[in-house]
């Protein structure tokens, strides 16, 4: 059996290659893009915000933070999520990168997903899986992201029981409204205290 | 529906650890607490697949991608290789982004301030979608070493940025490929920090004669292995 490749750091200089779209505008990608949602993408819009910070609080200004995610009736765009009784969007593939800026703050605009299953049809708390790189960062980390306002299928969610429960409030986005928008704020501690936690995937 | 076949575990023993004190900028941004293992759900197996149209065909020749008024300066390369799974099978029709250096060891990044001119015929960025076979090949310019900071007269050896995304998010990948013969290859400590040294000697890329085009730049071959799934008993 062939070795996997080992990760590297993404590095400080990811911008052109990663998220040119960051950039002076000299180079667009079309997929590397903060708006995975358009006018027309079903569901309810949210804005996903918050800040990458290091083990002393200080912002991270040079990460990379990727989302993936189901639309808002639970499907994902892959042929591997065959369920054709939940639609496909047309407007929506799911997938969101963008690079913080020199707060260290990253913002989507998307749609909240909806549930999805879990192993043996067990039913997932919505949620938006999140990959984090940066430099400094050897390998890349993976967390997930919760909603407030999903309490009920929180608690009942598998992935979230296997986080013991003091850390768990790090993988809930608080919901809020601000200028007319609904807003998630989900912050992400890479070390010290209330460190996100990050998963095994 | 029935649960998706997971992926092999992350390889720890070949990717390296947050925590790398010779590398100095894991002090701060190391997670300490121990990963949470979780099972592989629809959400970790389903991924961002983009077409073709994602990539134009342009945008794997580095050395036309960003033209203005002429060649950009330096030695002329290529670069092709297969993205694979653990099993050997090929992984087509795969992103595969790179970004890179310039011939004189400079980044288009306004945080690169290294003594070094920039190419104004040069970003040193690009793009392809793997074909069937999982096959990928860029045309670009040899990237030079620079310096940085993390150690007294510490060097970058020359390398390229790969990212990669495989079927899955959970075979999701960012490495580096490096240049044989490099001698600041074990003085580097991003290079050094995989435990191990065959999954180390295995970012650096093969001289070849076949890829080498006459007359017009030498060819480098570097393959790339993403996590693969357990085969199934009918294909084993």
């Amino acid at each position: 059996m062939a070795k996997q490749t080992a990760s590297q750091t993404v590095g400080p200089f990811f911008l052109y290659g990663l998220t040119p779209e960051l950039a002076t505008g000299i180079r667009y990608t079309g997929y590397t893009s903060e708006m995975l949602a358009g006018a027309a993408t079903a569901g309810e819009h949210i804005v996903v915000e918050g800040r990458v910070l290091d083990g002393e609080g200080n912002p991270v200004p040079d990460s990379m933070v990727e989302i993936w995610q189901a639309n808002a009736a639970g499907r994902y765009r892959h042929d591997e999520d065959d369920r054709t009784d939940v639609p496909l969007d047309d407007t929506f593939l799911g997938f969101g990168r963008t690079g913080t800026d020199k707060d260290g703050g990253f913002r989507f605009h998307t749609v909240k997903p909806g549930a999805v299953p879990g192993l043996g049809n067990a039913l997932q708390a919505p949620h938006i899986v999140v990959c984090v790189f940066a430099r400094g960062m050897l390998s890349h980390a993976y967390t997930r992201l919760y909603f407030s306002d999903e309490a009920e299928a929180n608690g009942a969610d598998p992935v979230l029981a296997a986080v013991e429960a003091a850390r768990r409030p790090t993988l809930v986005a608080e919901r809020m409204e601000s200028r007319g928008r609904t807003v998630y704020r989900f912050d992400i501690r890479l070390q010290g205290e209330g460190e996100t936690v990050f998963f095994d995937v | 529906m029935a649960d998706p076949a997971p992926y092999r575990a992350r390889d720890w023993d070949v990717h390296p650890a947050y925590d790398y004190p010779a590398y100095g900028s894991t002090k701060h941004r190391a997670p300490k607490q121990p990963l949470v293992p979780i099972p592989h759900t629809l959400s970790e197996v389903t991924g961002p697949s983009f077409g073709p149209e994602a990539a134009p065909e342009g945008e794997a020749d580095l050395t036309i991608n960003a033209r203005v008024n002429g060649e950009p300066m330096g030695e002329r390369i290529i670069v092709a290789g297969r993205v694979l799974d653990e099993n050997g099978r090929a992984v087509p029709e795969t992103m595969v982004e790179i970004w890179q250096a310039n011939a004189a060891g400079r980044y288009i990044h306004e945080v690169d301030q290294h003594d070094a001119p920039l190419d104004p015929n040069f970003i040193g960025a690009g793009r392809t979608v793997t074909d069937a076979d999982g096959r990928y090949r860029f045309v670009t310019m040899k990237p030079g070493a620079y310096p940085w900071g993390n150690h007294y007269n510490a060097w970058r050896p020359a390398h390229i940025h790969f990212s990669l995304f495989g079927p899955g998010f959970a075979t999701r990948l960012v490495s580096q490929m490096y240049f044989p013969g490099d001698p600041l290859l074990p003085l580097d400590p991003i290079f050094n920090a995989s435990p191990n040294p065959e999954a180390m000697q295995a970012l650096v890329a093969d001289f070849s004669m076949e890829i080498t085009r006459p007359e017009w730049a030498l060819g480098y071959e570097w393959d790339i292995v993403l996590r693969g799934r357990d085969a199934t008993p009918m294909e084993a």
